[in-house]
């Protein structure tokens, strides 16, 4: 599983980092977890806010910090 | 941080405290008229202005629905609306520039495109509440209101000119689906979330109601009179309104990017208010740099003197309020009004290393266009505020 982070290094998205990154130790999946701080990388996923997780080419949220709970349930397969 | 960048900066400090004459009468009066200056945004501005703004600016941040807002900048979107909606969305989409950036690079490759895109890229830090509050609030409320006028304005000039500059290039990009963040069920109407909002807005203005000037008789006398148990009638209202309305996690949610923003922003101020200080003085105080350098590059309505203000602050970076104790400093050191807004437009919008973001994303050549046209109408801005305001 891929996880991808995107924001460009406020402290909201680095929230969001240590969120994802407590819910795959705690749920134990087998995921790469990869920040993407480049605006036009961000900006190519047509996302319109960050922070925002993209699971496996999916977005998942954006602009806003999601709950430790929610992005669990994106872990389920 | 980098080691060798820890190093040099704890070397520079160190040669700072080793070298520098503290105990010179210019830096001894310097250091004082920075915690004096300090102290007149502690008592004056800190608790009647700054915090209602930041608890506003927490609540338009979780209650105002983005996605609303969002649509009109679909690839689909009409283009006048598209406009207009990013020529004042800045109020509440914008209050730090990791909202900025990404939204202004999602919306220029894949959305309404270069126009709207750069429309907002001005607004957007421009024209967030707190700005316009602290700089009505701390250099009057003419230039507040100019500030706002010329930045809704500014940026619709500026969005267009753009697009017809560049109508070519729009063509080329590619249109694909777009993510804009949800907008989360909400129990309340409209009506409830304006009243709420409104409400809050009108404690900022009456807990912050200036003194009227002495001998003035009539309607302001008597505000000014009453401002505190009008407030206080308003908080009453305000705590009902949290209590009834608002189920408790939006309550904690409110709270939490209130402490975001303060957290973010108070450091930065304090530190912002220390240097203009330190540098400039209070008006009326002088301080390290002679008002006399300040009057030749900046005083008066010259057409020298407003350029001068407008490329210097393209260039110069405000962290966010920052730009408002410097310009204060500068006002009472003798810089004129005219140049005073030219640097307000051109500054907060755009800074080196901020062209160097949109240069990555829109190119050198677009950029240079951007910056071009900023510099040019804040500094014609400047100059007719500065023939009316003296």
């Amino acid at each position: 599983m891929e996880i991808k982070v995107l924001g460009p290094g406020c402290s909201r998205c680095k929230n969001v980092e240590d969120i994802v990154k407590e819910a795959v130790a705690e749920t134990g999946v087998d995921a790469q977890i990869e920040k993407v701080t480049d605006i036009m990388k961000i900006a190519s996923y047509g996302v319109f806010g960050t922070p925002a997780v993209v699971i496996d080419g999916e977005v998942k949220s954006v602009g806003k910090v999601p709950r430790k709970e929610e992005v669990k349930k994106w872990l389920k397969p | 941080m980098k080691e060798r960048t820890k190093l040099l900066i704890i070397a520079g400090v160190f040669l700072a405290a080793y070298f520098i004459p503290w105990d010179h009468g210019l830096i001894r009066q310097s250091g004082l008229e920075a915690f004096m200056m300090l102290r007149e945004y502690a008592r004056e501005h800190m608790l009647t202005c700054l915090i209602p703004a930041f608890f506003i600016a927490g609540a338009i941040a979780v209650f105002v629905s983005q996605a609303s807002v969002l649509k009109y900048f679909g690839a689909q979107a009409n283009k006048l609306l598209s406009y207009s909606v990013a020529s004042v969305s800045g109020t509440i989409l914008a209050v730090c520039s990791c909202t900025v950036l990404p939204l202004f690079a999602g919306i220029y490759t894949r959305g309404a495109g270069i126009g709207p895109a750069t429309a907002f890229l001005y607004s957007g830090p421009a024209i967030n509440v707190l700005a316009i509050t602290l700089t009505a609030k701390v250099l009057g409320w003419q230039l507040g209101l100019a500030r706002a006028i010329g930045a809704i304005l500014f940026a619709f000039v500026t969005g267009i000119l753009m697009s017809i500059i560049f109508r070519k290039d729009d063509a080329a990009r590619t249109a694909g689906q777009i993510y804009v963040p949800d907008s989360g069920d909400s129990q309340r109407t409209l009506l409830q979330d304006s009243l709420y909002l409104l409400t809050m807005v009108l404690i900022l203005i009456f807990a912050s109601f200036a003194r009227p000037a002495p001998g003035a008789s009539g309607f302001w006398p008597m505000i000014f009179s009453y401002k505190w148990y009008i407030t206080a009638v308003l908080l009453v209202a305000l705590a009902f309104m949290v209590k009834t309305w608002f189920k408790k996690d939006e309550r904690i949610a409110w709270v939490e990017s209130t402490w975001g923003f303060m957290k973010q922003i108070f450091p930065l101020l304090i530190g912002g208010v220390l240097v203009a200080g330190f540098l400039l003085g209070r008006p009326g105080h002088p301080a390290l740099i002679p008002e006399q350098y300040v009057q030749s590059l900046l005083g008066g309505n010259s057409l020298r003197a407003n350029l001068f203000a407008s490329v210097a602050g393209a260039l110069m970076y405000f962290a966010t309020l920052t730009e408002i104790p410097i310009l204060q400093g500068l006002l009472g050191s003798g810089m004129g009004k005219g140049p005073a807004l030219a640097l307000l437009l051109a500054g907060p919008a755009l800074s080196l290393p901020n062209m160097l973001v949109i240069g990555s994303v829109m190119g050198v050549k677009k950029t240079a266009v951007f910056c071009g046209i900023i510099v040019v109408m804040s500094t014609i801005a400047g100059m007719v505020y500065g023939s009316f305001a003296g």
